[in-house]
């Protein structure tokens, strides 16, 4: 007995893509750039998250929505800055993904938005294969994670719009490689910039805020 | 040097969603082409897809138990990452997705034209036909 072949074709991240499409003109209608922070877990999505909500916030209209495995600390943390936030408790799941994204926006109004950072789940495998509908995707690495973060996770750095160096205060205790780091980044992404920051001292920040200015009404 | 503990997966189980995406499409087709065994199921996976084979093979066990696909066999295609060069004006197949540089003539390019992609191609189904006959 022989078996018959069936010639089929099946996007497997099809209903996450069609969905991802949908929050991409939802967004675009409502006039809102989302930012996607994704990183390894401790790289400092968080910390980063707080200063630049404390320095946007009240003078312009930000909101973040923040993934976790299973607690609300982050979103305890940035909520302190005042501006509005929400959590997504993904409990085992490793990943936001667009329908987690689209249930937590159900009813918040984005027009009344110009900016929404999205913290995802801290991984540097999963979420790298869940587009969420963001106008930017921005992968977080700090020095203290090693110069050959981007050899070892390939997929997530040649994904992202931008990287961001973080814990820059670290750098001289760790002996931070800054060149090879450059290198390994540009090895996976050719053309991807780098934005250093230290959240902490607030080394950076404008820099990294430069890249939102355009898209930020007063 | 012993490693214990090794699970098949880093650090999620993402490849756990994509195993019911894959359950679900491979039983949708299965019924089309009538309720036949599913023999085999042909997967095309790119190299920055982002899934660990092992742990699909491992997830797929799990999510097709029931179901039209269970005990199927997974045969996997890997796609390697395609880049469009500049210099050369066309298409090149990397070695490896650690450096992304023309393999022929070493320009930097970072514009990926395959390499992602995650598709069910086909479905190998006992044939009733030829076991009627």
């Amino acid at each position: 007995m022989t078996p018959r072949i069936v010639e089929v074709r099946r996007d497997l991240l099809r209903k996450n893509d069609l969905l991802a499409h949908q929050l991409r003109s939802r967004f675009a209608a409502a006039g809102v750039t989302v930012v996607n922070l994704v990183s390894g877990p401790g790289a400092g999505k968080t910390a980063l998250l707080e200063a630049t909500l404390a320095a946007l916030h009240p003078g312009r209209r930000v909101a973040a929505l923040v993934g976790d495995l299973a607690t609300d600390n982050d979103a305890r943390r940035l909520g302190r800055s005042g501006a509005p936030v929400r959590q997504i408790t993904t409990g085992t799941v490793c990943h936001l993904d667009a329908e987690m994204v689209a249930a937590a926006l159900d009813d918040w109004d984005l027009g009344a938005l110009d900016l929404l950072f999205i913290e995802n789940v801290g991984n540097l495998v999963c979420p790298a294969s869940f587009d969420l509908g963001e106008s930017l995707r921005v992968v977080l690495f700090s020095v203290t994670e090693g110069e050959d973060k981007p050899l070892k996770y390939p997929t997530i750095f040649n994904g992202a719009d931008l990287a961001v160096l973080t814990k820059l205060d670290l750098a001289e205790a760790v002996e931070f490689d800054r060149a090879a780091a450059y290198r390994n980044v540009q090895a996976v992404r050719p053309g991807l910039e780098i934005v250093e920051v230290s959240a902490k001292r607030g080394t950076g920040l404008d820099g990294w805020l430069a890249r939102f200015s355009a898209r930020i009404s007063a | 040097m012993t490693f214990v503990n090794t699970r098949p997966y880093g650090s999620g189980v993402h490849e756990l969603s994509i195993a019911m995406s894959l359950v679900e499409a491979a039983s949708e087709e299965a019924r089309r082409h009538g309720d036949v065994r599913v023999e085999a199921l042909h997967l095309r996976i790119g190299v920055l897809a982002g899934v660990v084979r092992e742990a699909l093979a491992f997830s797929f066990e799990l999510a097709a138990e029931g179901t039209p696909v269970a005990g199927a066999r997974l045969i996997i295609e890997e796609v390697p990452v395609t880049v469009a060069c500049p210099t050369c004006q066309a298409e090149r197949a990397l070695a490896s997705p650690q450096e992304f540089r023309c393999p022929v003539c070493g320009t930097a390019t970072g514009h990926v034209v395959a390499g992602r992609e995650l598709v069910l191609t086909a479905l190998e189904l006992e044939d009733h036909d030829s076991a009627n006959r």
